[in-house]
């Protein structure tokens, strides 16, 4: 049997209508009306993503591809919107469903008493919407449109705080640097288009042999082979929305935004579109093994040298950041390593884990006033015990403790990437073990700087008001910090859950199994897999193998440093400064970016404004033009002397001209 | 038998190129005046060499008695200075004769003197009363024109007088359009006033 | 009856283009005397209605002789208003000097 197509259009359109009620009308339903219309229609599109799956799971049913509704018609050129709903789809429409539905009740107590409260619930569910749209699509197109969508969301909500001058360099910082991606993402759609001629997936996938042996010749002599140049163009839009090397620099900024969308969409969602991307079009990677190396070392430095990064950060919400920039680096590498099915798992129990440890951030930073910088935090685990609790499960997850859900996906990416034999795998598995070193340290850090040690901030209780928080000095609270309400700890409970369990429950399918059947495609079967004897075994394989040992180290150095020697962590960074600063100027990419790309373009307006529109065309075209004109009057108006004897001779001479003329031509 | 037309022709001719020199080149703007008159004059008799009798007796008519005579009206009417109307005249002399020579030798080159001298006069074409020849034409023909060439006239007229009239400020005039238009309101305004009481005398 | 055979038509368009020049002369040689100036222009006129009674005569087409008819017509209206102006100017500038009248000027 097949899918409803009701469903399938019910689940997109669904929060759609939540967030056009909750912005257009925002004002007149007020903020109840507003959350509630617009969880009301997430809620509704998470039951059926759920019954979904379970169709697809077990109630099977087939992979569904139609198209809806027809676009566009230009010649040979057709333009759909449809859907194509298989396990991949299905799974991440259950991902992004759930962790949206999650934000969104978690926002009724972040967002409480913020003046665009209706908007924010807007844009996400809005978001949402975009999100399902992208990863339902089954041509190019609709993709494209998602893809887009989201970054347009994305945006609006970076720079929620429009008032904030950060926010809004963060906003469009963001934008222009997913720009870059889009361009090379729609040139890679531009080759599928002139090779394939057609934007529908299962055309495109079924005669992706076609391209074998077609070569583009971008500079004359020197033909490349056309999968290469397409796999990358279309990678070039995965390193943007994904935030790889070098087009990571957006990520950091975009914490500018409120948690909870950087839970949502800067950890779990968004940013994932380009790992999904990369998957869904795996039949077309898997034709060029010259994409995938690249993919496979882009995505390595990503994992390790962000992560570097996000041990000397004091914001909690870059720790987490720079956390996600490298386990996306975790997920390219898989993908780049051929490991379609380990990139996705890891992706999927990214989501959960990732969107708790942000949302414990934020619950954490509401309780201190929205006091962000670790350094004026400490001992928190006495006043906040549901958000500790639920932080350290998904630290543990993150780091792949043996058992939770992160294990069982970054093992699987480290083993898959070790029995790589493409271009450039060496360096990769070195750089992802390391990786899992550098992830431990800075996630123990955080717990251990946020929860544990001596408390660093002041409580004041003096005569200044609840809500005069920001009239404080950093680490100087009105009152003590306290739990937060149930609106923000239950989704913290609720994806505390997947957290630990979802990688026992779905290694089997997903990685060994065939979960995805036909979604993915691997060129070479048996690539990186080897004998799977269930979750219990595989865990306990697990404490013997080199990344739990690394993890371990980590964990290690992080508790001597912060826990129980923290007086030690400031003689480090004296003696190894060069290096901190290095990593404190993130690789120095902004400023570089900054000076090259930023001031260049200025640089390069200017010069065209003042050179090219005002000094060309004002000066010499229009105004040039009038003063030759003026000029050229002045000297010619000489000839009206106003004496009429003068005219009458110039009238006179004229016709002694005009005679002469005419007693030449008539005697030719 | 002596060519008496030539004869006749090289005389009004000659007459009439020495007058024409004459009036651009006189001192004294009367005798201009009087020279172009001359020219006129002699210009009627060259046409009545052609036969055009009509025209000729039409062009004393109207040019001498009427255009000169306004010449000369205005030229007494304007109290003119007329010394200093002859500076600069030899300055310009030799560029201005150049240039009309030019012109002159180019004209005749191009009309084709020795073509023409070729065209002998044929018959009288209008048979013996030019002004009937001339009359069937316009009054058929040329009717249209003629009507217009009234018009024209008409035009000038209206066009002088608004050119030169003048508003004389000093002297009463009647305007009878304001005076029918006048109402009795204008004229008489009744005031009503309390009767004087008589003062009665003291016995 | 007196014999005009002798009589071309050269000599009277001759005639015509000496008139003609003269008058042409008149006008730009004369810089002092609007009223001059008018009676150049009464020349030419009659140089050109010299020409049209010769064609006339020689050709046998009346419309010469009428086209003269008319000119006189116009060339008596078109003397009238230049007098017309010309009494105007001299009421407002006292001069009938052409150099003094460069208001004009570019």
């Amino acid at each position: 049997m097949s899918l409803d197509s009701t469903i399938l259009l019910i689940i997109a359109i669904a929060p759609l209508v939540g967030a056009v009620v909750a912005g257009l009308f925002g004002k007149q339903i007020g903020r109840v009306g507003a959350h509630s219309v617009t969880i009301a229609g997430v809620a509704l599109s998470c039951a059926l993503s759920f019954y979904v799956l379970y169709q697809m799971l077990w109630g099977g049913a087939g992979t569904y591809n139609q198209d809806v509704y027809t676009w566009l018609q230009a010649g040979s050129l057709q333009m759909h919107v449809g859907f194509l709903v298989d396990r991949l789809s299905a799974m991440m429409m259950v991902v992004v469903t759930f962790v949206s539905l999650m934000v969104h009740v978690y926002t009724i107590g972040y967002m409480a008493d913020d003046d665009g409260y209706q908007r924010f619930f807007s844009y996400i569910a809005l978001f949402t919407f975009s999100m399902l749209m992208l990863v339902m699509s089954n041509n190019f197109l609709q993709l494209f449109f998602g893809w887009e969508a989201v970054g347009l969301v994305s945006y609006l909500l970076i720079g929620f705080w429009f008032k904030k001058p950060s926010a809004i360099f963060a906003n469009l910082k963001a934008f222009l640097v997913n720009r870059v991606g889009d361009f090379g993402f729609l040139l890679g759609i531009a080759g599928v288009l002139y090779f394939f001629h057609t934007l529908d997936y299962k055309t495109v996938f079924d005669h992706s042999d076609a391209l074998t042996g077609k070569t583009l010749e971008l500079f004359s002599g020197h033909p490349w082979s056309a999968a290469t140049v397409i796999c990358l163009c279309l990678f070039v839009g995965a390193m943007g929305k994904s935030a790889q090397v070098p087009l990571h620099v957006w990520l950091p900024d975009s914490m500018e935004g409120p948690t909870p969308i950087s839970a949502l969409i800067h950890a779990a969602t968004m940013v994932t579109a380009g790992i999904f991307m990369v998957a869904r079009m795996s039949p077309l990677f898997e034709l060029s093994d010259t994409a995938l190396s690249v993919v496979l070392v882009i995505g390595a430095t990503t994992a390790f040298f962000t992560g570097l990064i996000g041990i000397v950060q004091n914001d909690i919400k870059r720790v987490v950041a720079y956390s996600t920039l490298s386990q996306l680096g975790y997920m390219t590498t898989a993908l780049g390593a051929s490991a379609y099915s380990a990139a996705i798992f890891h992706l999927m129990t990214h989501a959960f884990f990732k969107a708790l440890l942000f949302l414990g951030a934020g619950s954490v930073i509401i309780a201190m006033h929205h006091e962000q910088d670790m350094r004026y935090m400490g001992g928190l685990r006495r006043y906040m015990p549901i958000t500790w609790i639920t932080a350290w499960i998904g630290t543990l997850a993150l780091t792949g403790a043996p058992g939770f859900a992160g294990f069982f996906s970054k093992d699987a990416i480290i083993e898959a990437v070790h029995e790589s034999q493409r271009w450039g795998s060496g360096y990769a598995y070195w750089c992802v073990l390391l990786g899992v070193f550098v992830t431990a340290l800075y996630s123990f850090r955080l717990l251990y700087l946020t929860f544990h040690g001596r408390e660093r901030f002041v409580v004041e209780h003096g005569v200044q008001g609840h809500h005069d928080h920001h009239h404080h000095e950093p680490g100087h609270l009105a009152h003590a910090p306290h739990e937060s309400p149930l609106v923000v700890t239950l989704p913290l409970i609720l994806l505390a859950i997947p957290s630990v369990v979802i990688g026992a429950i779905a290694v089997g399918s997903m990685l060994h199994g065939d979960f995805f059947g036909e979604a993915i495609r691997v060129a070479h079967e048996g690539d990186g897999r080897h004998e799977f004897s269930g979750w219990l075994a595989t865990m306990m394989e697990g404490f013997a193998g080199a990344p739990f040992i690394f993890a371990f180290l980590g964990f290690l150095v992080a508790t001597y440093v912060y826990l129980i020697n923290p007086a030690i962590s400031d003689r480090i960074k004296r003696a190894l400064h060069p290096v901190w600063s290095l990593l404190d100027h993130k690789y120095w990419f902004d400023e570089a970016y900054q000076a090259i790309f930023a001031r260049g373009s200025l640089l390069l307006g200017r010069g065209l404004w003042k050179g090219g529109d005002v000094g060309v065309i004002d000066n010499v075209l229009i105004d040039g033009s009038a003063a030759v004109v003026g000029r050229t009057a002045a000297m010619v108006r000489q000839v009206q002397s106003g004496y009429l004897y003068t005219y009458a001779f110039a009238m006179i001479l004229g016709l002694v001209g005009l005679l002469g003329g005419l007693w030449f031509v008539m005697h030719q | 038998m002596l060519p008496w037309d030539l004869i006749f022709f090289y005389a009004f001719a000659t007459v009439l190129v020495l007058a024409a020199l004459c009036v651009i080149s006189v001192k004294n703007s009367v005798h201009a005046a009087l020279f172009l008159v001359l020219t006129f004059f002699t210009s009627a008799a060259l046409w009545l060499l052609l036969q055009a009798e009509f025209l000729a007796i039409a062009l004393v008519l109207v040019y001498v008695g009427a255009v000169m005579v306004l010449f000369l009206f205005v030229v007494m009417m304007l109290d003119i200075n007329t010394e200093s109307t002859r500076e600069g005249f030899i300055r310009y002399l030799p560029v201005g004769l150049l240039v009309a020579v030019i012109m002159l030798l180019e004209m005749l080159a191009l009309i084709g003197m020795k073509q023409m001298s070729a065209l002998a006069a044929p018959a009288d074409p209008g048979g013996a009363s030019n002004t009937a020849w001339l009359g069937n034409a316009l009054f058929t023909n040329y009717l249209l024109p003629f009507e217009v060439a009234a018009v024209i006239l008409t035009v000038a007229i209206i066009a002088a007088i608004m050119l030169t009239l003048r508003q004389r400020i000093n002297t009463r005039k009647q305007d009878p359009a304001r005076q029918v238009a006048v109402k009795a309101a204008d004229r008489v305004r009744i005031v009503k006033m309390a009767s004087a009481a008589k003062e009665t005398p003291t016995p | 009856m007196i014999d005009v055979a002798h009589l071309t038509l050269a000599h009277y368009v001759g005639l015509g283009a000496i008139l003609f020049c003269i008058s042409v002369a008149g006008i730009f040689i004369n810089r002092k005397n609007v009223i001059v100036l008018l009676m150049a222009i009464e020349l030419m006129l009659l140089a050109v209605n010299m020409n049209f009674v010769a064609f006339s005569r020689f050709l046998g087409d009346v419309s010469g002789q009428i086209f003269v008819f008319f000119i006189l017509t116009v060339a008596a209206a078109e003397s009238a208003i230049g007098l017309a102006i010309l009494v105007v100017l001299f009421r407002n500038r006292a001069t009938i000097n052409v150099g003094e009248l460069d208001s004009m000027k570019g």
